[in-house]
């Protein structure tokens, strides 16, 4: 039961994009095509899962134990990193067809700050390692839905005649923040 | 523009402007500005890792083979971003709490790497570090800014001086949605500054 | 200089040489502040002892316990001239908005609230930030100051004297928990000290 609580807050109540900003950047960057957005969820959610467990076993059985807390960021950021890189070598050779969709965006997520967000949050928030998969999953079909729902409020929006001056990025920005508007309705549906 | 050492500060400043120009580092831009001196705190923060990191990878440029060059600055960045960690836990607690999550994010704000990758490695070290003095001033003057709009319209405050009651504030600014929709507007009226200039 | 080419050896050596120098130079600066960090730790808690509890000459023996949670509760009892005057406890609640709020909150001997001080919280800004001072403003029935949480403080909306937070139940629900866990402990610990004293 707690779990789907946990899934019901990480993907409505406190979603990574709309109101915890993280992963601004995918979110603005790649949301002209709702095409474009549903790659971009899937490859992230595969590599923030993995990432996550990941992460979590190396804080957990590396760090904590001989008091390295501090190489924490250094030590997460080179992990994702490399587990980007890894990721598209191994899609490349057992899948090329998933590679051919979620290739292109794999690159981008290494800066993805909800990656790293994620990993060092379930550790801030001392998660087990089963409560940090549920976190890490539900974090990242909170961030599907924000970008698909935003991609195609976009694609709308490019059929229509705006001001000048708020063509292009403000435009954008001012319909993510009634998208994260739309989202506040859902606070307080379920307590942690 | 090259030669001019003054012309450098002044196009991270606003030709380059991280945020209003560029659009990135996005994530810190909206989450941090609940005030203008949270704003403040995020922007030096970033500043100090920018030119931190640009003059040590302008040092070491011609000593890192190219296809490890981004882990290199990823490590060399993160080194810095858990130095100042350190340091802000250790001499201003209270900003780095109410900063939180967003210092070791630091790490992953696309303005750094991008600077590190398009700047840096290729110019020498006085002008990598004045760039990063410029592009860290760029950042903080938006992030200040866009703070003041939050904290004046949601709260009625002003780096927490009272400028109207607090009831006539529209707590929406304060909240997620009224860092987009005072961004949105913020970078409507650059553009059309912009366009007049 | 010419580039050092891309060679196996290469890249190894110089990933290597900068991690090494990276965790080292860490190393060295995280055993540099760990002092200070301790120390602004402390000096903090005890301006907040200072903030929430009655005058006071000295700090006495801190009292700890250990909830059901695992979670440590610290009772620190202040002095004036060798007599207790108050309980300053440290306490939480896990019912934040956010999650873990920890709140310092001071008694005098009757048990009733000198004042409190949030140490730590992660609401959102606008909204449950605004327990800071919110019970502390003497407006309304906002204030816990000088009431006694002997039944349970509890928000007007439960049915209890407190008016909460607009627009942030949640976070001031979290608040008075904190409150009344540390009402619990204060109760102990004012044992523990009155049987020290006799």
């Amino acid at each position: 039961m707690i779990y789907i609580f946990m899934f019901i807050a990480a993907v409505f109540v406190n979603n990574i994009v709309l109101s915890q900003f993280l992963g601004i950047c995918p979110f603005l960057g790649v949301s002209k095509k709702v095409n474009t957005a549903v790659g971009m969820s899937g490859a992230v959610a595969f590599v923030l899962t993995l990432a996550t467990i990941i992460t979590w076993l190396v804080y957990t059985f590396l760090l904590d134990p001989f008091n390295l807390g501090y190489l924490q960021t250094i030590s997460f950021i080179l992990v994702i990193a490399s587990l980007v890189q890894l990721v598209e070598i191994v899609l490349k050779k057992i899948s090329p067809a998933l590679y051919q969709s979620l290739g292109v965006f794999l690159p981008l997520i290494s800066t993805n700050c909800c990656i790293l967000g994620v990993a060092i949050l379930v550790i801030q928030k001392d998660y087990n390692l089963l409560e940090s998969v549920v976190y890490a999953v539900s974090t990242a079909i909170g961030f599907g839905l924000a970008l698909v729902l935003f991609a195609g409020i976009r694609e709308q929006l490019a059929l229509l005649r705006v001001p000048k001056g708020m063509q292009g990025m403000p435009i954008a920005l001012l319909s993510a923040g009634l998208l994260a508007l739309a989202f506040m309705g859902f606070s307080g549906i379920v307590k942690l | 523009m090259k030669n001019n050492k003054f012309g450098i500060i002044l196009n991270g400043l606003i030709t380059e402007n991280p945020t209003f120009v560029l659009m990135l580092g996005m994530c810190p831009t909206l989450a941090t500005t609940t005030s203008a001196v949270n704003g403040l705190g995020m922007g030096a923060a970033t500043m100090f890792v920018l030119i931190c990191s640009n003059l040590v990878v302008s040092l070491l440029k011609s000593l890192i083979p190219d296809n490890v060059r981004i882990p290199s600055f990823i490590v060399i960045i993160a080194t810095f971003v858990t130095l100042l960690e350190m340091l802000m836990k250790a001499y201003v607690p209270s900003l780095y709490e109410s900063l939180g999550l967003f210092i070791p994010l630091i790490v992953v704000n696309c303005v750094v790497l991008g600077r590190a990758e398009s700047f840096a490695s290729k110019n020498n070290p006085f002008d990598s570090l004045l760039d990063g003095l410029g592009i860290g001033l760029g950042f903080t003057f938006a992030l200040t800014l866009l703070g003041m709009v939050r904290e004046l319209l949601g709260s009625g405050k002003l780096f927490g001086l009272t400028i109207f009651p607090e009831q006539y504030g529209a707590l929406v600014f304060i909240l997620a949605p009224g860092a987009f929709i005072s961004l949105a507007y913020l970078l409507a009226i650059m553009n059309k500054l912009r366009k007049q200039s | 200089m010419k580039k050092l080419q891309s060679t196996l050896v290469n890249m190894v050596l110089v990933l290597g040489i900068i991690a090494i120098v990276a965790a080292t130079l860490l190393a060295w600066v995280n055993q540099l502040t760990a002092e200070p960090i301790r120390l602004a730790e402390v000096a903090k808690q005890q301006t907040a002892i200072k903030e929430v509890t009655p005058a006071f000459d000295a700090v006495g023996k801190i009292i700890s316990y250990t909830d059901e949670t695992g979670q440590n509760i610290n009772c620190y009892p202040v002095l004036n001239q060798n007599k207790c005057v108050g309980i300053a406890v440290e306490s939480y609640s896990n019912a934040g908005f956010n999650g873990y709020i920890q709140v310092m909150v001071g008694f005098d001997m009757n048990g009733n609230i000198v004042n409190y001080s949030v140490l730590k919280q992660a609401e959102t800004p606008g909204l449950g930030t605004k327990m800071v001072d919110w019970f502390k403003t003497d407006k309304a029935a906002q204030s816990i100051l000088g009431k006694n949480p002997a039944k349970g403080l509890r928000v007007s909306k439960d049915g209890g004297e407190i008016d909460a937070i607009t627009a942030a139940t949640i976070s001031s629900r979290a608040f008075l928990d904190a409150v009344n866990r540390a009402y619990t402990y204060y109760q102990k610990s004012l044992d523990a000290v009155q049987t020290a004293q006799n």
